[in-house]
């Protein structure tokens, strides 16, 4: 178990390392003089040498990077060329909404996925069946900028039920959650199908049959524990799906979190903010899926034997 | 499900991307008599806030969508397999550096890296492109990667290293015509994903530019109308969900008849 644990804390070290590595390189992509394009074309002479050395741009590559991660290592990502504050304090403000959509969204995703997922698995090549799974390719094909418009026009707008926008309680929250939870439950209902008519099939559970337990037991006790070992892989996996659709689903209902924050600062051509936002939900999505590895070899003693062996 | 009605959604929007230049089409052309005209006998799908017709410029953003995504899937497939089918081959530190290389692009999740790489590039068609293939290739790398890792020990390839040919035939030769089922479907998939990343990051404003129409733009300047004019937002998002579910819907199906299984 230590090796795989090792093992896999040290592939997630060098993926963040090459995020970061990333992100930092992002800001030389801009086309032209990056310092020119964030502050305008009429900008001062005066001013631009100011915050191309404020950023380190006039110095070797090789010293802006050491910079850089040295800034990381102490959480100093650098100044907000719009509001001039730490990036850090901005970035803290702006993680609480986003983390309450995407726990709010993962939840929308589960509660919907897993009933979904188990009828049709259960009543499988029924009307269910098709159901549930054209329901999943619906959901897999409707992208959340259309389908948030799309419940603000019916819930909002001619219901009168959810706030259009906005972050104020807890009726705002339900429709850009249902946004973002249904195209990832979309994608968990047919893997938990999938496997779930897997684990059906096996010979311990026609044994557990053969002794007389009730369909329901069967299902509960022995089917679902082992068909959700795959679908916590892509519980963890999707996580990344849902914090890019956070971003987009913050745009569509004006939702004060890291999402709106990215795109603001594109437009606002805040590129240190922009490289900070990307950082950290890149990040976020990295230690998520390390955790997601871990719980799954803690769930399943066939994976941690055999790294160890 | 039948197959006759996704197939007929993705030719359809294949003639229109195709011929549509030759279509009388006229989506800049505003009149102002008919701004936010609902749709209706005289007025197809219906006119915009400034009162161009939304018939027009859905047909013309089926253009975008169409090619975009073709080029993108196309630039990624060949770089992509080109990089994970000669990763697995070669295997060693190249394809060490490769894994890892794939695992680091992977972490960026969903379709922020292109945001960002849309975002700091401009916006702009080609940067689209650029953008969104820069994300797409990782894909089928590792989609490739796998396959050949798991064929590179046959026989029939053994004998072609005996019989003395090179990687690079190896890989072409023989190699390439066993994996290239599943990298058609994952393409299909692909190019269901890159019409919706593509309308995405119009959505954001990061993609093509007004007055040149998109989907996502449409959808965008939609949402500002939706009380008046409902059917601002509706017309170009149902065009887009029926292009995307008939893609997704025909890619299932090719899979199910190719029978092949990806992970």
């Amino acid at each position: 178990m230590l090796n795989f644990l090792l093992s896999r804390l040290f592939s997630a070290l060098i993926v963040i390392l090459g995020v970061s590595t990333l992100v930092f390189m992002l800001i030389h992509i801009v086309p032209g003089d990056p310092v020119e394009v964030m502050l305008g074309e009429s900008s001062q002479v005066a001013d631009r040498e100011a915050l191309r050395h404020a950023l380190g741009l006039d110095q070797s590559l090789l010293s802006q990077m050491a910079h850089y991660f040295n800034g990381l290592l102490h959480f100093d990502l650098g100044q907000s060329l719009h509001s001039k504050r730490p990036i850090i304090d901005v970035l803290l403000e702006r993680i609480p909404a986003t983390a309450e959509l995407a726990v709010a969204g993962l939840l929308v995703a589960v509660l919907i996925a897993f009933p979904l997922g188990m009828i049709a698995a259960v009543r499988r090549d029924s009307a269910w069946d098709s159901g549930a799974m054209f329901f999943s390719m619906f959901g897999i094909s409707v992208p959340n900028f259309w389908m948030g418009p799309l419940l603000i026009l019916f819930f909002s707008l001619w219901l009168g039920w959810f706030p259009v926008s906005g972050r104020e309680n807890l009726a705002s929250l339900v429709l850009p959650a249902l946004t973002l939870g249904t195209a990832m439950a979309a994608i968990l209902s047919r893997m938990v199908r999938a496997s779930l008519l897997e684990v059906l099939g096996e010979d311990y559970i026609r044994t557990a049959r053969a002794k007389g337990m009730s369909e329901r037991i069967v299902l509960v006790h022995h089917a679902l524990r082992n068909a959700m070992l795959p679908v916590i892989t892509l519980l963890g996996l999707q996580l990344g799906t849902l914090l890019g659709g956070a971003v987009i689903t913050e745009i569509v209902f004006s939702w004060p979190g890291v999402g709106q924050l990215t795109i603001d600062s594109i437009n606002r051509r805040d590129y240190p903010v922009v490289q900070a936002c990307i950082l950290l939900i890149s990040l976020a999505y990295v230690v998520i899926n390390t955790l997601t590895d871990l719980v799954y070899a803690w769930l399943d003693p066939r994976i941690r034997l055999e790294e160890g062996r | 499900m039948r197959l006759w009605l996704p197939l007929l959604i993705v030719v359809l929007w294949l003639l229109l991307a195709l011929f549509g230049p030759w279509l009388p089409l006229l989506p800049d052309h505003i009149e102002l008599t008919r701004i936010l005209l609902p749709p209706g006998v005289h007025a197809w799908l219906g006119y915009d806030d400034l009162g161009r017709a939304l018939a027009d410029r859905v047909i013309v953003g089926a253009r975008f969508s169409f090619f975009v995504s073709i080029l993108v899937v196309s630039v990624s497939v060949v770089i992509g397999t080109f990089v994970g089918a000669s990763s697995a081959y070669i295997g060693g530190r190249l394809d060490h550096v490769v894994v890892r290389i794939i695992d680091i692009f992977l972490a960026f999740p969903g379709i922020l890296l292109a945001i960002a790489l849309a975002g700091l590039l401009g916006p702009g068609l080609s940067n689209v492109v650029i953008a969104l293939s820069i994300v797409g290739w990782v894909g089928f790398a590792r989609l490739s990667r796998a396959q050949v890792l798991s064929l590179k020990n046959r026989e029939h390839v053994q004998a072609a290293v005996v019989l003395g040919a090179g990687k690079f035939r190896i890989i072409v030769r023989h190699l390439l015509p066993l994996i290239a089922a599943p990298l058609i479907i994952e393409s299909t998939f692909a190019i269901a994903g890159i019409v919706i990343a593509e309308a995405g990051l119009s959505f954001l404003g990061l993609g093509i530019q007004p007055p040149t129409p998109s989907w996502g733009s449409m959808i965008r300047d939609g949402t500002r109308y939706m009380l008046v004019s409902p059917h601002m937002v509706l017309v170009p998002g149902i065009a887009l969900m029926l292009v995307v579910l008939a893609v997704n819907m025909l890619g299932d199906r090719l899979r199910d008849w190719m029978d092949v299984r990806i992970k």
